[in-house]
């Protein structure tokens, strides 16, 4: 995707993909439709635990503590997991990870490789790596696969092939799995999924999962999911590799108590996955090693306005009720992570290329009032615009708009000759000239009629002067 | 109550009768109200463009020309979140600017919060309404709780507005998603912006909206201009017009 928006000026980016997407009406409006109906059934599940403002202001307040103190938590991790018998291991980047994961792979004479659902992974473009080494690497969640048969980047991060309808999933499967021409029932399809899945989970040599969690505490790590893949991926192959963020840490095993009630009702508003299995040190015979990614997110922690964004626990919520999100499609956004959230952390490492990203986003807060963790996306986002103009990335025109615009609106009384300038001309205009092609306001959007006075005029001679 | 009209210059240039039905509104229940014609604009635009340097004198213009007022009331949820809330990203520990903030409202917060809905005249206004709940005053001011909170609901909008005799409120599939207008956002992503506006407006046909209102005049501008140029048969009033009792212009009712 990074080539692509290589390609696009910069200004363009996201609003000429979105342009893509609404094109298709049909297309655009079932996709929102789908989304927010995973965003309504949150809303049921939020709803039905009483503390659930409490919830969120306890989980905030969790996240800030462990990033404040971070390097001991991640210490004690270190410790404890190493006690367990885990391998800790330590990458300062991408390319660092996946040197990582090779060495395990080629150390352990490795050929096969099962995934369970990891961002983490995604972000460090592992399956490529691997993929042009001569690894096998299968993602194991139904929705991964979807998007690796077809080659394409997941769209969300909890529903990787939303963007995909069913008899598009069948006429993929047709191609990769045998199933009947134009099938595309969804129980027909997953069986066929689970029967190819069950030969490759048997034959791998090492299972990769995420974390959802890890605990300093104990060393032990969560991970979460609905299939049951990161489980069958874990329990199969002897060498399993958990992938996590640092910020992924908390302090207490009792903290889940708090991050496990709002990630599944946030996410798909259930009240709890149907698997968040506990990992302590490797199986009898086995192997784990745990490798911690920084990848930017220390150089995050330490920026005031933007630290908060490392509270995220990958819900998907406010890609979900994000209304630019739901119209506009994962893959819009030229991300690892698309939406709200991914619109601060792309352009947090790299504000030149993903400078279009703050701006695909009209304010309205929604994502900030659903996030389980009180991030306050929206003002980072604002924050981010700022930020990119600071580093002088703001497309010229805008900027020159805005000085111009500042300009006027310093002078009250130029800013008052401008407007009934302005006013007096366009109402001698036949309204086709003013709503022409050019015109972003006037394409789909008529002007109200423009009335011969403004207020400061009207006002000056409703009453009489003092 | 010596009251400062502050007037988004938009509505000052455009919409020149939301301005006057705001201060026909405020004098009354009472106000003396003075409306000073050193203010231009907020700064907004240049604020939500990241433009914080063009953005500040705008906003020392304007605490220097409301610093004066008891109470500073405007017809926009936006504007007024603009100063109360982001100003201090701006002017930071101004002490001005920090004594002024809590005093700078919203028309339909000042008329719940301040003077009291009950000394609001009682007008008629019998139509269905469908109340767009404009997402600054929503999410940023508190008007009202927004559908994400897990809280008692409540909206200031909506109290002010059930003053006036034989109003009835559509029931809308969603009740608070975003229009789509979002400042500069209505022009640099034109196709998302209208997309969104044009599923409100799905959902007040579906709820049969005669009229359509909101408390900021610039998503009744996006949504009106989508409705014009598509001859959709919903009138467009903002929420101090209709206080101030004016009459929709309603075709085929």
């Amino acid at each position: 995707m990074s080539t692509r928006l290589a390609v696009l000026a910069p200004s363009q980016a996201h609003p000429t993909r979105a342009a893509l997407f609404v094109a298709n009406d049909e297309r655009m409006h079932w996709h929102d439709k789908a989304l927010w109906f995973v965003r309504q059934k949150r809303d049921k599940a939020a709803a039905s635990v009483p503390e659930w403002e409490r919830l969120r202001e306890l989980a905030s307040q969790i996240k800030t503590h462990t990033l404040i103190h971070l390097p001991e938590y991640l210490e004690a991790f270190e410790a404890k997991a190493r006690a367990l018998g885990a391998e800790v291991h330590w990458a300062k980047d991408a390319a660092e990870h996946n040197a990582i994961v090779l060495g395990i792979l080629e150390a352990a004479s490795a050929k096969r490789v099962v995934k369970s659902k990891s961002m983490l992974t995604e972000e460090c473009h592992l399956n490529p790596f691997l993929e042009q080494r001569g690894y096998e690497v299968v993602d194991t969640d139904l929705g991964e696969r979807i998007v690796q048969f077809r080659n394409e980047a997941p769209s969300h991060i909890v529903l990787p092939a939303i963007h995909i309808r069913k008899e598009e999933v069948g006429d993929t499967f047709h191609e990769h799995l045998g199933t009947e021409a134009g099938a595309s029932d969804p129980q027909y399809l997953t069986e066929a999924a689970r029967g190819h899945l069950r030969a490759k989970f048997m034959e791998a040599d090492v299972g990769i999962t995420g974390v959802n969690f890890a605990i300093a505490e104990t060393g032990g790590f969560v991970v979460c999911t609905n299939e049951g893949n990161a489980d069958l991926g874990t329990a199969l192959p002897k060498i399993h590799i958990a992938c996590m963020g640092i910020e992924k840490l908390l302090p207490r095993t009792r903290d889940l108590a708090v991050f496990l009630r709002l990630l599944a009702r946030s996410a798909t508003g259930q009240p709890i996955t149907t698997y968040s299995s506990h990992f302590f040190g490797p199986r009898p015979q086995g192997k784990l090693h745990i490798i911690l990614l920084d990848n930017g997110r220390s150089a995050i922690s330490q920026s005031p306005e933007f630290k908060s964004s490392l509270h995220c626990i990958r819900c998907g919520a406010c890609m979900n009720t994000c209304p630019v999100y739901r119209r506009s499609g994962g893959h819009s956004y030229g991300t690892t992570v698309p939406g709200p959230i991914g619109s601060i952390l792309a352009p947090a490492r790299d504000p030149q290329a993903y400078q279009s990203l703050p701006y695909a986003c009209s304010l309205c807060g929604s994502c900030t009032d659903v996030c389980p963790v009180k991030i306050n996306l929206h003002e980072q986002l604002l924050l981010m615009r700022h930020e990119v103009t600071r580093q002088g990335f703001l497309p010229r025109l805008k900027q020159l708009s805005m000085t111009l615009a500042g300009f006027v609106f310093q002078r009250p009384r130029l800013y008052a000759f401008l407007g009934a300038m302005g006013r007096g001309f366009a109402r001698l205009l036949p309204t086709r000239w003013v709503n022409n092609r050019l015109n972003g306001w006037g394409r789909q959007r008529d002007l109200p009629p423009l009335p011969a006075k403004s207020f400061r005029a009207l006002y000056r001679n409703r009453k009489p002067p003092r | 109550m010596r009251v400062g009209l502050f007037i988004p210059c938009y509505v000052d240039q455009l919409y020149p009768d939301v301005a006057l039905a705001t201060l026909e509104v405020l004098e009354s229940v009472g106000c003396e109200v003075e409306y000073p014609e050193a203010q231009t604009c907020c700064g907004q635009p240049m604020a939500n463009t990241g433009c914080f340097a063009e953005a500040v004198p705008l906003a020392r213009r304007f605490v220097a020309t409301f610093a004066g007022f008891e109470y500073v009331v405007a017809p926009s949820g936006s504007c007024v979140a603009m100063v109360r809330s982001h100003y201090a990203e701006l002017l930071h520990d101004d002490p001005s600017y920090k004594s002024l903030a809590p005093r700078v409202l919203d028309l339909s917060e000042f008329l719940v919060d301040v003077i009291g809905v009950e000394k609001l005249p009682v007008r008629p206004f019998a139509y269905r309404v469908g109340l767009h709940q404009s997402c600054h005053g929503l999410r940023e001011l508190r008007i009202g709780r927004s559908s994400e909170r897990m809280l008692e609901n409540f909206n200031k909008t909506r109290r002010v507005l059930e003053r006036m005799t034989g109003i009835e409120f559509t029931q809308l599939s969603r009740p608070d998603e975003c229009c789509g207008f979002g400042g500069t956002f209505a022009v640099a992503e034109e196709a998302i912006s209208c997309a969104m506006g044009n599923d409100r407006i799905a959902d007040h046909e579906q709820a049969q909206s005669q009229v359509m209102t909101a408390g900021d005049m610039s998503c009744l501008m996006h949504l009106e201009g989508l409705i014009r140029r598509q001859k959709k048969p919903i009138a467009v009033l903002h929420v101090a017009q209709i206080l101030a009792g004016r009459v929709p212009e309603i075709a085929n009712v």
